[in-house]
């Protein structure tokens, strides 16, 4: 380790810290069929899982980009590393985890939040899983949570069965991107009737110049089960952009219950493009909790399917947009059944000129019989200058529905700042607060040192905003 | 504490508002301000907490001999003064309890450690005493609260923050008569050598309450004549009538 990056003091990184590039092994820039191969060889994948990709990759070339939402014109698909292996093999304890990476852990509190809250941390740098350890009572319980190149050779009756079926690589150009380049990322499987009583957490980083980071999630929670899945990401400032572009899967059986929290906080070069959706079947409950903070431009639209009777989904998003960025967020349900209800609630901040756009879709499927929706967007808006959009789209093809739409836009008045600051408060900490309190009903729903880390988050994006 | 305001002139946008107050208050003193409504009396206490929609045109605030004005509003609040709001704002998602812990904290920050020990005990004991119900510490700022509630959590904040001066901006508008003697009670506790308010009001009845020791009448943005509590009586009978006739200046009365 460099004496630079000892000397980089915790309070002014900004998470723009990086140590030198180890990766081990990385693929040239670009993304072919050879590359495709030399990802899946080094993976020492099944052929099947081979085809899959290659699959994926023809459909990404004849994809066109999405032409609505954020402007994606400068991404360059030529100019990315889609792979990179930052250490050798796998590691089962902290010790064994290489030093400079250890060192990233540490600045983010990794191992310490791991003694306090976490039941396995998934950790990922770059491509693969360096950390990865499951707390034995959980693992007794006959719950696999592994990265998912691990279940590909160890459970591929699962994989195979599961995976790409929510979210096929037809779906969009990203997901077929994703579905080509795929690295890392988390697979759970929760088996009939266990309840997990501590939040599964994944720590997911990017630190390769110019790598996108393309990991896959696949979460099944079999009858009657519960799970609560954490992940949150930092990355490191670059000057030219990177591309972080994920697909999430959900599937909830029936009876089961699945809560996925993200925060991310992305530096300002990231395109965050990641699709997520999650199948809720029978009496499942799906949460979706979605903190976005940072990156250059955010899409991301948790969705949930109700496929079965008396299904229930909500998603809470969160989005704050600083200078220059461009949080184009929401959520959709789509109702397939009858007796299903869904809400959806988004809480947007944007300052110094930043871009929060809601975007929403409600979905109800032709005959179905009292199915309920409700949408609340809330925008604040910290200055004259940034901007708040709402997109809500409704495709209603049902009567028997109660459909609820609600969007408000504030802005901190004079009067509260002025209130606050009557009471001691300077400027800037009464802003803070009013923003604090804006959130304070999502960050209620977060676990502790998540809400904790979603405050501080929020206290640097606010810093030097005010006087 | 002594609260000096010299010849105050503030306007908003093009309209003046104050047009050369003087007033002399002390720490151990309470007044009065009362006065027809739009005479200036909820403007004066705005400028003096700085206000940004005021805009001050000319005069001086001087506490302890120190002039105010160029301050920001919570560094006048860090000194010791109080605002109990005409209409306190809401201020969603902030609890009362997180709020006035924060309040208290930098309110006594030197002797934090002692202050803010028995914070909650302190806090429960001043909602006896205000008769707001212990719910409240959970609940969001203000928000939902009836007219009456909000004008409470006001005395109860002052309560807690104990200035050495505060002004009330017509805390007993709007009020009944039960609210109204609760709210007196806050005042009256506070009431001591250490302790000076400024009553702004339109109507007498809180005076019955709280007995002023000076009471002023403002009118076109000055203060017309000052006195003891014979001013009071003197207003409940012959109404603010008196006070135009007797001190409205020719060009400024048919506005």
């Amino acid at each position: 380790m460099s004496n630079e990056a000892q000397t980089v003091h915790i309070d002014d990184y900004k998470f723009g810290f990086h140590y030198p590039d180890g990766s081990v092994f990385k693929t040239r820039k670009g993304l072919d069929e050879e590359v495709v191969k030399a990802i899946s060889s080094h993976k020492q994948e099944p052929d099947w899982m081979l085809q899959y990709r290659l699959q994926a990759l023809k459909v990404f070339r004849e994809k066109q980009m999405p032409n609505w939402g954020g402007d994606l014109s400068d991404i360059d698909f030529e100019n990315i590393y889609y792979y990179a292996k930052p250490s050798e093999g796998q590691s089962r304890t902290w010790d064994d985890v290489p030093d400079d990476i250890k060192t990233t852990f540490d600045r983010i509190g990794i191992p310490e939040a791991e003694r306090k809250y976490l039941a396995g941390v998934g950790a990922q740098y770059d491509s693969e899983m360096v950390y990865h350890n499951i707390q034995e009572s959980v693992a007794k319980l006959g719950v696999l949570f592994t990265d998912p190149e691990t279940a590909v050779r160890e459970h591929p009756e699962i994989v195979k069965k599961y995976f790409g079926t929510v979210i096929p690589y037809s779906d969009n150009k990203f997901a077929a991107l994703n579905s080509a380049a795929w690295s890392g990322g988390s697979f759970v499987y929760i088996p009939p009737g266990v309840k997990v009583d501590i939040p599964l957490q994944a720590y997911f980083r990017i630190n390769s110049e110019n790598f996108g980071q393309f990991e896959r999630t696949l979460i099944i929670a079999d009858e009657g089960s519960f799970v609560h899945y954490v992940e949150g990401c930092t990355a490191p400032v670059y000057t030219t952009d990177s591309l972080h572009s994920a697909v999430v899967e959900i599937i909830a059986l029936p009876g089961s219950r699945v809560r996925y929290t993200t925060i991310q906080n992305w530096s300002s070069d990231v395109y965050n493009l990641v699709t997520k959706r999650a199948m809720a079947y029978e009496n499942a409950t799906v949460e979706w909790v979605d903190g976005n903070i940072g990156s250059k431009r955010t899409m991301k639209y948790p969705s949930i399917w109700l496929m079965g009777e008396g299904a229930h989904g909500e998603v809470l998003s969160i989005a704050f947009a600083g200078k220059g960025q461009e949080q184009d967020t929401g959520g959709k349900a789509v109702h397939c059944a009858s007796n299903t209800s869904s809400v959806i609630t988004s809480k947007s901040i944007s300052k110094d000129g930043g871009t929060s756009s809601y975007r929403g879709q409600i979905k109800i499927e032709p005959d179905l019989h009292n199915v309920k929706s409700h949408v609340v967007c809330d925008a604040l808006l910290i200055d004259e200058h940034s901007i708040s959009n709402t997109y809500p789209y409704m495709d209603i093809q049902s009567d028997d529905v109660s459909m609820e739409h609600e969007a408000r836009v504030s802005k901190i008045s004079e009067e509260q700042l002025f209130y606050l600051m009557s009471r001691g408060m300077d400027e800037a900490e009464a802003s803070m607060t009013i923003v604090n309190g804006f959130l304070d009903p999502l960050v209620k729903q977060l676990p502790m040192e998540y809400a904790v880390e979603l405050n501080r988050l929020i206290e640097l994006e606010m810093e030097g905003s005010v006087g | 504490m002594e609260i000096k305001i010299e010849g105050l002139e503030a306007k908003i946008g093009d309209t003046p508002i104050l047009r050369g107050v003087d007033l002399t208050m002390k720490s151990g003193e309470v007044h009065a301000l009362m006065g027809p409504n739009g005479s200036g009396k909820s403007t004066l206490s705005n400028v003096v907490f700085g206000h940004p929609s005021y805009e001050v045109t000319g005069g001086r605030v001087l506490v302890d001999g120190e002039d105010i004005l160029e301050m920001e509003p919570h560094e006048r609040a860090r000194l010791g003064l109080f605002l109990a709001f005409q209409y306190p704002v809401e201020i969603s998602g902030v609890t009362v309890g997180r709020f006035l812990r924060r309040a208290v904290e930098i309110r006594f920050e030197g002797e934090k450690e002692v202050r803010t020990k028995g914070f909650l005990k302190d806090l429960r004991e001043a909602m006896d005493f205000m008769e707001i119900d212990q719910q409240f510490i959970n609940r969001y700022l203000n928000e939902g609260f009836s007219g009456g509630e909000k004008k409470r959590m006001e005395i109860l904040q002052m309560l807690m923050l104990q200035p050495q001066f505060s002004i009330l901006d017509e805390t007993d508008s709007g009020l009944d008569i039960d609210a109204l003697s609760v709210v007196a009670r806050g005042v009256n506790k506070l009431r001591d050598q250490d302790f000076g308010a400024l009553i702004i009001t339109h109507y007498q009845r809180i005076l019955d309450h709280i007995k002023p020791d000076y009471v002023h009448i403002m009118y076109q943005g000055r203060i017309v004549t000052s006195g003891g509590g014979e001013l009071v009586t003197e207003l409940e009978k012959s109404g603010y009538e008196w006070v135009r006739e007797q001190y409205g200046r020719e060009e400024e009365v048919h506005e």
